[in-house]
């Protein structure tokens, strides 16, 4: 039967391919693509390795070598489309410094935390890395370790990762580099509906009448569902398009209404239109009296910086999320300060364009998707304003319906489904379980058959908690995973860099390329990447799509998976857990970690003989270890509204969007008809919340924790370009992406570049009071920044401008704000 | 020794330019144990002097490509090109009816067609902004080489 099925998905991926190619071919026929079989070529889809859109590719294989890849015509998303990044995928596992053996720091044979990166074996390897874990374990307990994860991990490798931090060595400290991109959209969706995701799906594209970007630069970081908006914006002449930026970008050349605000003050644009819809009677009663209540968020939370910082220590209520009630006429009263005139002169948006936007809203008869990615959510006040969108949705009731839609994009290709679905946060348990209620860690232990208590009640370290600690010493054994984060976190000098180089502490950095991560790390693991192994990636719009391995990986290098299951089996289980919780399940007693956590009859539940020939990670466990991760993990969410179908199907679909019941995928949530949650008669149920309603909270415009002054006079905002993904680690090893764009440039308006005596071309420096730069000024091209405002990208590693960027968080969601910080910049 | 296994490391590797730092910021401990990465050497607390400003290439003939669907590299430069709501430069020389006349690279058969693969008798608007998928190229070498290799057919 499986052999049938998968020479079908083989046939049809090179039907697809076929199709593609203008050729008509029947199942049967697929040799015509190749005359013998030399020259034939074996295709097979994946979702692509980049961002969070979730294209489906075809990838074309021979002789063990990725030769092609094409956009896949069958898949929904992207239709046989990608972007320039996604058209080069056949060129990202082949930069010539690929990794292929582990790396240790050594002087005189022996490890040396000042000694030179020298190649070690894997037993070696994990023989010293298990010593420093073991040590500090034994020195400060479970806390002193910790790891850096990844929205780019497969679902199996974070869920292996979470279960053998939170469970194994019984330490929260994980989280994953989406801490950077999506906590924020995260904690708008706990609060404001009780359950993680987007409600609606891209579906939304083909049906709305207007779109609103809210801080997101689509055109460029999701190529693919831009050209979904531009099918639709072109095709149908009544459709509009504002965007909203604090500098105009690609997206604007597609703007009806073009809004370029004054940072911050996205707070107050989104408090005027809920004033606006109320002040012209245009709030949806039937629905806002059905299912929604009206709270007010506590204000004066504090910017996330140290406890010690001023700021803090200033806040009247630092890091409290608490929400209270209030009535409708409260919250009238609160939202009617935020007037057009006012609003206009805070923001900088003339009244006509605010009240051109706030139209959009309140016209019942036009439907609006919203859209936002990092500029919403990398903001000190992120949580809030993710609310502040939905609360507009919500007072006119346009959610859960086609193309009536607010929607949270995010950046990486697993973000939703291995950081928030799988819950590699600090605080996080699969399916929506957090560590800090008694009733959801039983859950999670009962499913993972471990005694109560195993699983610590108290949030780890979040990301740029974990560069405080390490600086500080409090976290000592530290492994750093599918993500380059020295490159991708705030403040690099004055944390990042100091807590890696920490004497005290031992810094491990799995990658496939030497990043600038392993530049400051102690042990550098060489791993595979992509289709060298098999896994599954959730996109934003809750779709799971699953791919097999498809070459073997680069000789010495091995998968994510793999390091971890091996590393575990480093560790008895004595050596992690103290004897009382062993005394309640004796059975464990002489077992290692990993025969506790990863032999427990569920992971290893399916045969080597289900799996394919090609699985290097099932193979070197005997079993079908992605199937059994999978399937334990499903568990969680089956029948409480996270449902995944059966791992196999995954292999057959080009992804399905969960919640899949009864074989069926969820379009749009909590809507009746279309959600199997919702009960009949409801209409809409908001279930993730006790009572079925979804909250509208009340937040204020509060200012941004640094502002620019005499000295430090520009705004520095950062963020990314289309053709290289993140930190740039594999699309500037391909040549035609690195000559597309060699260089991080610093865009600057032309008026500010003659102030400084600047001409395009000419070297600056840019310094903030944490650190400084060095790069190329732009003043003309892809951004066109405002006067006082400056955009640099972050993927050059040769411009760290993270050295400069500020470590001020949301307090609420602990995303960093890296679109604001105060610079200057003088010509070298 | 370190220099031993740079070499080591990065065989064959272009890393363009030699590395030239001004100022060392003062944090204990840096030291990037020989490894490069697509900063080079350079230390990650030195402040890295800027590369050259590249160029994008002028004219030139259409650049090979590695694989079918490989979309084409645009071999010119695009500098006040306007591709907006407004008005699409590209396509006054790529689009059929200009591109004989242009003398430019006809644009392919795949973008007549929609979403749903109904073939167009105009560009689908989902093909509208060429530079998604179309880029320039700066006159550049290669931070480090890249092994991928073209199917036989193709060498």
């Amino acid at each position: 039967m499986k052999l049938t099925r998968r020479a079908l998905i083989k046939a049809n991926a090179a039907a697809s391919a076929a199709a593609l190619a203008g050729v008509n071919l029947s199942v049967s026929a697929t040799n015509l693509i190749a005359s013998s079989d030399e020259t034939k070529i074996k295709w097979d889809k994946a979702p692509c390795r980049f961002c969070g859109t979730g294209c489906s590719v075809l990838v074309g294989t021979q002789d063990g070598r990725v030769v092609a890849t094409q956009g896949d015509p069958e898949a929904p998303v992207n239709k046989g489309l990608n972007c320039v990044k996604g058209y080069f995928l056949s060129k990202i596992m082949y930069g010539k410094d690929r990794l292929t053996t582990p790396l240790l720091r050594m002087k005189n044979g022996q490890y040396d935390k000042d000694g030179d990166f020298a190649p070690v074996s894997w037993d070696q390897a994990f023989d010293v890395m298990a010593d420093k874990w073991k040590a500090a374990l034994k020195a400060k307990g479970a806390t002193s370790v910790g790891m850096f994860g990844s929205g780019q991990w497969t679902v199996m490798e974070g869920y292996a990762a979470s279960k053998l931090m939170k469970a194994g060595f019984r330490s929260n400290n994980i989280d994953p580099n989406a801490r950077h991109c999506m906590a924020s959209a995260v904690g708008g969706f706990m609060r404001t509906f009780g359950i993680d995701e987007p409600m609606g799906c891209y579906d939304d594209f083909e049906h709305a009448d207007a779109f609103v970007l809210w801080g997101s630069n689509m055109a460029e970081m999701h190529p693919i569902l831009w050209t979904r908006l531009t099918d639709r914006r072109l095709s149908h002449p009544h459709v509009r398009v504002s965007v909203l930026s604090t500098f105009k970008h690609r997206s604007f050349e597609l703007a009806d209404n073009e809004i370029v605000f004054t940072p911050q003050t996205d707070l107050a644009i989104a408090n005027y239109i809920a004033n606006y819809i109320i002040e012209t009677d245009a709030v949806n009663w039937e629905f806002v009296n059905k299912h929604t209540h009206f709270k007010r968020a506590t204000t004066d939370i504090g910017y996330g910086l140290r406890n010690e910082h001023p700021m803090q220590k200033a806040a009247a209520n630092p890091n409290s999320g608490k929400m209270h009630p209030m009535t409708f006429e409260e919250y009238k009263a609160s939202v009617a300060e935020y007037s057009v005139e006012k609003v206009s002169q805070l923001s900088g948006v003339s009244e006509e364009k605010l009240i051109t936007l706030a139209k959009l809203y309140a016209d019942p008869k036009t439907k609006v998707m919203s859209l936002w990615t990092m500029g919403m959510n990398q903001h000190t006040r992120g949580v809030w304003m993710n609310s502040l969108v939905y609360n507009i949705h919500l007072l006119v009731g346009k959610i859960s319906q086609p193309g009536n839609s607010p929607f949270s994009l995010t950046g990486q290709p697993s973000a939703c489904g291995t950081a928030r679905e799988v819950g590699t946060f600090s605080h996080r348990l699969p399916a929506d379980l957090v560590v800090t209620k008694k009733e959801h860690r039983d859950i999670a232990e009962k499913i993972w058959k471990l005694p109560e208590g195993t699983i610590p009640a108290k949030p780890g370290f979040h990301a740029v908690e974990q560069h405080r600690r390490l600086k500080d010493g409090d976290m000592n054994a530290y492994w750093v995973m599918c993500n380059n984060n020295m490159q991708a976190a705030p403040n690099l000098m004055e944390e990042g860099l100091p807590g890696y180089r920490n004497p005290e502490n031992f810094i491990v950095c799995s990658d496939p390329y030497p990043t600038v991560t392993a530049q400051a790390a102690d042990l550098i693991l060489p791993t595979a990447m992509w289709v060298e192994k098999e896994g599954a990636y959730g996109n934003a719009e809750r779709r799971t799509q699953a791919w097999y391995q498809q070459v073997k990986p680069i000789e010495g290098a091995k998968s994510d998976l793999w390091q971890l299951l091996e590393f575990s089996k480093r560790f008895n289980i004595e050596d992690v857990w103290p004897e009382d919780l062993l005394a309640s399940m004796p059975e464990y007693r002489g077992k290692t970690v990993y025969d506790v956590l990863y032999r427990n009859q569920q992971v290893d539940a399916f045969p080597l003989s289900e799996a394919q020939e090609l699985n290097d990670d099932a193979r070197d466990q005997g079993f079908y270890v992605q199937k059994g991760l999978f399937e334990e993990y499903a568990a969680f969410g089956r029948g409480h509204g996270h449902d995944l179908a059966p791992y196999d199907r995954y292999h057959q679909e080009r992804g399905l969007r969960w919640p899949v019941v009864n074989g069926k995928e969820t379009q749009w949530r909590f809507a009746e008809g279309s959600d199997p949650y919702v009960e009949k008669g409801t209409g809409f149920q908001f279930y993730g919340k006790p009572d079925n309603k979804a909250n509208i909270i009340f937040a204020p415009y509060e200012q941004p924790p640094e502002v620019p002054n005499e000295e430090y006079d520009l705004w520095l905002c950062t963020g990314r370009v289309l053709e290289h993904w993140h930190s740039g680690t594999m699309t500037r090893r391909v040549p035609e992406l690195y000559r597309a764009v060699p260089d991080a440039l610093c865009y600057i308006h032309p008026e500010d570049a003659a102030k400084r005596n600047l001409r395009r071309g000419d070297e600056v420096l840019i310094e903030s009071v944490r650190g400084e730069v060095r790069c190329r000024v732009e003043t003309r091209g892809r951004n066109r920044p405002p006067e006082g405002l400056v955009f640099v990208p972050w993927f050059d590693a040769r411009v760290l401008i993270n050295k400069v960027t500020l470590d001020a968080t949301d307090p609420l969601s602990k995303q960093t704000d890296f679109k604001k910080c105060a610079v200057k910049i003088s010509k070298v | 020794m370190k220099q031993v296994l740079i070499a080591l490391l990065v065989t064959g590797a272009l890393y363009s330019l030699p590395v030239q730092s001004t100022e060392v910021a003062n944090i204990e401990n840096v030291n990037n144990g020989g490894v490069a990465s697509l900063r080079g050497i350079t230390e990650l607390d030195t402040t890295r002097k800027a590369d050259p400003m590249k160029r994008v290439e002028k004219d030139r003939s259409p650049i090979d490509r590695d694989y079918v669907y490989q979309p084409p590299l645009i071999p010119h430069q695009t500098r006040h090109y306007e591709v907006s709501l407004n008005a699409n430069k590209c396509l006054s020389c790529h689009s059929w009816k200009y591109a004989g006349e242009m003398g430019a690279t006809k644009i392919s058969v795949t973008h007549y067609q929609s979403r749903e693969g109904q073939v167009l008798s105009d560009v689908s608007p989902r093909r509208y902004f060429c530079l998604q998928c179309h880029v320039t190229q700066a006159d550049a070498a290669p931070l480090v080489e890249n092994e991928f290799k073209r199917v036989d057919s193709l060498r």
